[in-house]
């Protein structure tokens, strides 16, 4: 009796410490899986855009912004396009006085489309950067597994530094 | 242990299974311009000037309305940049035939101390002979970049000095719009290309 007394809680123990190991090993695998899923659909899920077109507008106000003695910041020193993804970039001035953007002079209300059809580096002068000049690194369309994942980190980090306003310089 | 991977292990396999099935990768194209250069949109009037050319009368972009006219900066001593801009222009002309007759290149210099008139012509006659060049004073040449956004620096000094400029080619049409830029590095092709367009249009 004594016996029995004694093994019974130990074997409740037991199966208490098991099944919450075999939830904590569930949980992991599950999240394993997650991770590893996550990754293969960014390798391998085809990547859609909305749009070809790659926006960089000058807002109103910009000038007199500028004229205020404000550093206003509108292209990054390096833009980065995909051939097949985003390959156009559009240039729009919404101000109302005519600003060099980039490759060209654009007047208020006017916008500037620059198609690409060859992955490379190209190099305009710009007034705008300290540098004299703005690049427009054109990549080849990302193949399916590194490449894709790699084009989608980069798109993921670009987008959060240019939604929290800081410069989106890709150095390669 | 067994249990989740009898679980989990079918819902992982259908997951992988499907992603690494290797679907292309797509993305629709909406809008695309019809012409390689880029386009303005709305096109404005390209700004006109009067300038000394190396034909010996004065270049205006008027006195070609009602021809596509290609125009581009840069000056004689460039060792890459012009000469290439050049003769991809020259190729183009040739490759239209008779539609080169409604085509024509301006070449403005942004060195007027080396490129007078004569040297121009001198210049563009190797490439074709139907090429103008325009010069002019310091700031006159000036005041046209100004209009079309167009950077000249010297760099150096000595009679060796060089000019870093803006190697686009400006695409006008017959009505005298600015309807394109063709940035450096593209071939005769895409040139005759836009410049198909803009004769139909």
């Amino acid at each position: 009796m004594s016996i029995v007394d004694a093994t019974l809680p130990m074997n409740s123990l037991h199966a208490r410490r098991s099944a919450r190991g075999r939830r904590g090993r569930g949980v992991a695998i599950a999240l394993a899986l997650v991770i590893l899923g996550g990754t293969a659909w960014a390798s391998f899920a085809p990547i859609r855009l909305a749009s070809h077109n790659e926006l960089f507008e000058i807002p109103k106000g910009t000038f007199a912004r500028r004229m205020a003695g404000d550093k206003v910041e509108i292209l990054p020193q390096t833009i980065w396009l995909t051939l097949g993804l985003n390959d156009v970039l559009l240039l729009r001035n919404r101000d109302v006085v005519p600003h060099v953007f980039g490759p060209t002079l654009i007047m208020p209300g006017q916008s500037f489309s620059l198609p690409f059809a060859k992955a490379s580096t190209y190099s305009f002068a710009c007034t705008a950067h300290a540098s004299g000049q703005l690049l427009i690194d054109v990549e080849p369309f990302p193949a399916p597994g590194w490449e894709t994942l790699r084009w989608r980190l980069r798109r993921l980090t670009s987008t959060v530094w240019r939604l929290a306003g800081l410069p989106t310089t890709h150095e390669h | 242990m067994r249990s989740s991977f009898v679980r989990l292990g079918p819902l992982a396999a259908l997951l992988l299974s499907f992603l690494f099935a290797g679907t292309p990768t797509t993305s629709v194209r909406a809008g695309a311009a019809p012409l390689l250069a880029g386009v303005f949109d709305p096109p404005r009037t390209a700004p006109d000037f009067s300038l000394p050319g190396s034909n010996g009368s004065e270049v205006s972009l008027a006195r070609y309305r009602g021809k596509v006219v290609l125009m581009t900066f840069g000056f004689t001593n460039c060792a890459a940049v012009c000469p290439t801009t050049l003769a991809t222009l020259a190729q183009a002309r040739s490759s239209l035939g008779k539609a080169a007759d409604a085509v024509q290149v301006i070449y403005v210099t942004v060195d007027p101390a080396r490129d007078d008139a004569a040297r121009m012509k001198e210049y563009l006659a190797a490439f074709d002979p139907s090429f103008i060049g325009a010069t002019g004073t310091p700031s006159a040449l000036a005041a046209v970049r100004q209009k079309y956004g167009v950077t000249a620096i010297k760099r150096g000094s000595g009679k060796d000095y060089a000019m870093v400029h803006t190697s686009s080619i400006f695409l006008i049409d017959r009505t005298g719009k600015l309807r394109a830029l063709m940035p450096f590095g593209h071939d005769a092709a895409d040139f005759v290309h836009d410049i198909t367009l803009l004769l139909a249009s």
